[in-house]
């Protein structure tokens, strides 16, 4: 009789794992992709063919079915975001560091489309394409910070120090994300009373709902698709970097 | 295509400019993954 | 505490003994005023309305800018290597140098706001609030640039990276700084803007040494401690 001294394999120790991570999600990729493509085109024929113009607003409402997902991911990647700086801050995760690092640019692009977007919508329904609201202006000082993250990965080149920095700079970041958002709520609602926006707003009918929610799920899963293999490269491109480094060595002796 | 009423050119210019921002981050992420393998199997590499 | 006061004296001698810094940001703040009336025109009825909003960008344009001294020389002559198998805790040098950083290069810019004040037309009661806000409200600056230059004293090229981090997460210290001054919407919200912006500093002041000193200590070595 013997005592198995090997580490158990659960599953938390397989996705520290880089390699065991991505041949454990690599059966899941062309699923999500399908998935996704799946979502929007239903979501893009609700939105287009199945659902009526708002009363109010008239056909610009249709530009809803991608701002608010949009704007949604601005945030959700975020969040994403602040939790793997947790799991490399608490746990130190290795997949942690590979997550918070696919994720920073995405959820750029997510919160520039959300911008770009809102100024669209906004241009017929407000009348102009920059309102400073609180809602704007917050998503464009996420979009600053984004890219403030995304430029402090590139300044690094040992990337798992700069894993440990992104990590603490991104929570900082989360900390302050609602002070920012409360501090320009208080000063937009004071240099302009009248708001555009009323709390309980028109109730929206359902026929506007099903294409919503349709195209909700559509971005959401677009994100975890990209997030995923974004990772998975990632874990190559350390692979990569390892092997170059190895090299260097072998030529040099 | 349906009517898109008036202010058509920003709903259609709302759902291009998207389009293109998800192609753009689609084709990068197809790009990148692409580049490190092959560079990955250009260095010789054993595992999987 | 000993430690802690050394740390205070030590920096603020090498900053009055070089001399260069302070006067070189002090004349940054004063030049960055000057030169607003030529980019909107000598209008002084404009110039008195935007005066606060002025004198707030420039106090927070030469802060940001003298974030690369902050922790840079102290890495390249290995002080920060000694701070670190220091007894006084990392974060507690860090606590330290935001008080000196504040002493060198927030307090003589609210020396010289009176200057930008007269070339810009401030009336007396508008820069006494000015003059409150700034002390209110720099030493979260301080605190934070502390932090973004924490953050980025591990890139050797990080000069330019510490006040694009920083600048965003400085957004609210700002607003609330101009509502200390021109209070919008009645005269309660310039009380709640004081108290909010003193909230802030206090907030900022208490928790960003512990945040700088995690990133000094995992920039630097390979294995976190």
């Amino acid at each position: 009789m013997s005592i198995d001294t090997t580490p158990k394999m659960n599953w938390w120790n397989r996705l520290a794992h880089p390699g065991q991570f991505v041949q454990w999600t690599r059966p899941l990729i062309w699923p999500l992709v399908a998935l996704t493509a799946l979502l929007f085109a239903a979501g893009l024929y609700f939105a287009f063919f199945n659902s009526p113009a708002d009363y109010q607003m008239g056909d610009t409402v249709r530009i809803m079915y991608v701002h608010v997902p949009t704007a949604w991911l601005s945030q959700f990647v975020y969040g994403t975001m602040a939790v793997s700086a947790l799991g490399t801050l608490v746990w130190r995760h290795p997949m942690a560091d590979v997550s918070m690092k696919a994720a920073a640019p995405l959820g750029a692009a997510f919160t520039a489309m959300a911008l770009f977007t809102g100024s669209l919508w906004g241009r017929p329904t407000w009348g102009t394409f920059w309102e400073w609201d609180g809602r704007m202006t917050s998503t464009l000082i996420l979009l600053f910070i984004y890219l403030g993250i995304v430029a402090l990965w590139r300044a690094f080149d040992d990337q798992l120090k700069a894993a440990r920095i992104v990590a603490i700079f991104t929570l900082v970041g989360a900390v302050n994300v609602p002070i920012i958002k409360f501090s320009v709520d208080w000063w937009s609602t004071l240099h302009q009373p009248a708001s555009v926006f009323t709390a309980d707003g028109p109730r929206m009918p359902g026929s506007i709902l099903t294409p919503l929610f349709v195209m909700f799920f559509a971005f959401t899963f677009l994100f975890i698709t990209l997030q995923l293999v974004a990772m998975h490269t990632e874990v190559k491109r350390r692979r990569v970097m390892t092997l170059e480094r190895k090299a260097a060595r072998g030529d040099a002796s | 295509m349906i009517e898109l009423g008036q202010h058509a050119e920003f709903i259609i210019g709302a759902y291009c400019g998207v389009f293109l921002g998800v192609a753009a981050l689609i084709g990068w992420t197809i790009f990148d993954a692409r580049r490190t393998a092959a560079r990955l199997v250009e260095l010789g590499d054993k595992r999987p | 505490m000993t430690g802690f006061l050394s740390v205070i004296r030590r920096d603020l001698r090498l900053a009055f003994a070089g001399g260069g810094d302070v006067l070189t940001l002090l004349l940054f703040f004063i030049i960055v005023g000057a030169i607003v009336p030529f980019a909107v025109g000598p209008d002084q009825e404009l110039l008195s309305r935007i005066a606060p909003g002025v004198v707030w960008i420039a106090a927070f344009l030469s802060m940001l800018l003298g974030l690369d001294r902050l922790f840079r020389p102290d890495l390249e002559d290995g002080t920060l290597a000694l701070y670190r198998l220091a007894d006084l805790p990392l974060s507690a040098v860090i606590a330290a140098k935001v008080i000196v950083q504040w002493l060198t290069s927030a307090l003589p810019l609210i020396v010289a706001s009176p200057f930008l004040a007269v070339i810009l037309t401030m009336d007396l009661d508008t820069f006494w609030r000015t003059v409150l806000s700034l002390l209110l409200g720099t030493p979260a600056l301080a605190a934070f640039g502390a932090f973004g230059a924490a953050v980025t004293v591990a890139i050797r090229r990080g000069g330019l990276l510490a006040p694009i981090l920083i600048a965003p997460l400085c957004v609210p210290i700002l607003i609330f700084g101009i509502g200390v001054i021109a209070p919008l919407g009645g005269p309660g919200q310039g009380t709640a803007a004081m108290l909010f912006l003193a909230a802030l500093s206090l907030m900022a002041l208490a928790l960003t040494p512990f945040a700088a000193a995690l990133a000094i200590a995992w920039g630097r070595s390979r294995a976190p401690p």
